[in-house]
């Protein structure tokens, strides 16, 4: 009877207000999937972190013949002293953990697995266009620095990569993308807050004479207010379902497509995504009923 | 049933309070008219009962209740057990007469077992049989204020409270109004009428409480309107 009776005036008040109600039905969606995004971002670089921590390593890539980097012209290509000099300069650093070496099949080898996806640059790159490197694996990944400094310009080396580098401006990148969805998802809560807040106000406008009445009789204050909060839920809710529909094709289209191109073993599992859905929900309904509650205190006198 | 000890109450921005140290008691099953101009503090008088206005100072004791004390929480409950009846009927256009009187109950959380029941009931009480299924729009006013008498009286409550009820019916309606009321009344329902309409007063010889700038000039039993006006 009471729940019969609260839901027939939700849905009245949900079609007096129906402009109203797609409003706060998109700002909501828009909103919590921006929010949503950003929690994805959070947790995909803190994964990726993960699984970079123990692979990343400086790369120094040896000189090979016709070399086109300046530290390498006129010889042809790095000598095996020379090679074996690096080796043991290398490994005598106290920052280095360990030396490998990696010819040019290895390194194409590598490449194409890397690279399965596009075909074009594999049939334009050949096993001789590979440099030959030492992969430098360092105890603490922070202390790059002193290492390329000693190997910059060292006979025989072309030139010298940290990976490390390369990623971290790959997730200062991810970071900022994270920061803008946030910070658009904080302002369409905002704007979603007061729509609700209007919608409520109208809501409570267009059933004054109603709840006077409810008031005069003595009907609670939970069971007056109650249909004005759930239009809010209800309007939250939807917002929601819509957020968690552009989430998921947000996974499946750009996060494992983007993911093919990294790593395959960061994936997001859908059990990160389902916990992300959940959280944005009842963040999304949170913020309705605070925003119908805070909004039915100024406009409803009980 | 209604007990006023010492009672003022002045509004935000006036000067003069409405009620000026207004000391009444109202006992159970007993019919008030209460008189006076317009401004002189009837309406204030039934807020306060209803708990929509607080009094400034004095206290104010409702079917055993000190108001003063009553927690918002609490005052639903004050409300159910007390029925209102205005001048504007204030009935809800959309729904028909019996849908009107059933609202006040379905919005107590009533069961639909017991609004069936008594619903009729009080519809025939007022002299509304046969016309349940009427929308507003379709009743004379006289009829519109029986289905409001019908509301307020629905859930048995201890005291009436009526605001000028018979202010938009023509004398010859009023007449059936006042026999509705009288006849609420003798179920044991304390009964408060504001109201302006000499001719009602004189005819019905019940306790008068008149009203002047906030202040009580006259309180007499089985009394008449007045000659001043």
């Amino acid at each position: 009877m009471r729940a019969n009776f609260i839901f027939s005036e939700v849905w009245i008040g949900l079609r007096r207000n129906l402009t109203m109600t797609i409003a706060v039905v998109v700002t909501v969606a828009i909103g919590m999937a921006l929010l949503g995004v950003g929690l994805m971002i959070n947790s995909q670089i803190s994964s990726m972190k993960d699984f970079w921590a123990d692979k990343v390593e400086v790369s120094v890539f040896l000189c090979k013949k016709n070399d086109p980097f300046p530290q390498c012209k006129g010889s042809g290509g790095v000598t095996a002293q020379e090679r074996a000099e690096l080796e043991t300069t290398i490994k005598a650093m106290p920052q280095v953990e360990s030396v490998q070496f990696e010819n040019a099949d290895a390194a194409y080898k590598n490449f194409r697995e890397q690279n399965a996806n596009n075909t074009v640059l594999l049939s334009a790159i050949q096993v001789e266009d590979m440099p030959e490197s030492l992969r430098v694996k360092l105890k603490d990944p922070e202390t790059y620095g002193a290492v390329i400094e000693a190997l910059k310009g060292a006979p025989g080396v072309s030139n010298v990569v940290n990976q490390k580098e390369l990623l971290e401006k790959f997730f200062s990148l991810l970071e900022k993308v994270r920061w803008a969805a946030m910070m658009i998802a904080i302002i369409l809560v905002f704007a979603a807050t007061l729509l609700i807040g209007n919608t409520v106000r109208l809501s409570a406008f267009n059933r004054r004479r109603e709840t006077g009445i409810m008031r005069l009789v003595g009907a609670s204050n939970l069971y007056i207010q109650l249909p004005f909060v759930m239009e809010g839920v209800i309007a939250g809710l939807i917002g929601g379902v819509v957020a968690a529909v552009l989430l998921i094709v947000s996974k499946v289209f750009l996060f494992d497509g983007v993911q093919l191109y990294l790593s395959n073993n960061s994936e997001l599992s859908w059990e990160t995504l389902a916990s992300i859905i959940t959280l944005t929900m009842v963040i999304g309904v949170l913020i309705c009923v605070l925003a119908s509650f805070v909004t039915l205190r100024r406009y409803l006198r009980v | 049933m209604i007990h006023f000890d010492n009672v003022t109450k002045v509004y935000a921005n006036q000067n003069r309070p409405a009620l000026d140290h207004v000391s009444v008691d109202v006992d159970k099953g007993e019919f008030v008219f209460l008189v006076g101009p317009s401004g002189s503090g009837k309406s204030t008088f039934l807020r306060l009962i209803l708990k929509e206005e607080r009094p400034d100072s004095g206290a104010i004791h409702v079917a055993g209740k000190d108001l003063s004390k009553l927690s918002n929480f609490k005052i639903p409950h004050l409300r159910r057990r007390i029925g209102c009846v205005f001048q504007d009927f204030r009935l809800l256009p959309n729904k028909n007469v019996y849908e009107n009187v059933a609202f006040a109950l379905e919005v107590i959380g009533k069961p639909r077992r017991f609004i069936r029941k008594v619903v009729p009931e009080v519809v025939e009480l007022v002299g509304l049989e046969g016309k349940a299924h009427r929308m507003p729009d379709e009743l004379s006013g006289g009829e519109q204020q029986r289905v409001a008498m019908a509301r307020a009286f629905v859930n048995r409550p201890m005291i009436l409270l009526a605001d000028e009820p018979t202010g938009n019916i023509d004398p010859a309606t009023s007449i059936g109004i006042m026999k509705v009321l009288d006849r609420i009344n003798r179920t044991g329902t304390t009964v408060v009428m504001a109201t302006h309409d000499a001719a009602i007063v004189d005819s019905m010889r019940k306790r008068v409480v008149e009203l002047e700038d906030g202040k009580i000039v006259r309180d007499q039993s089985r009394g008449v309107y007045g000659q001043a006006y």
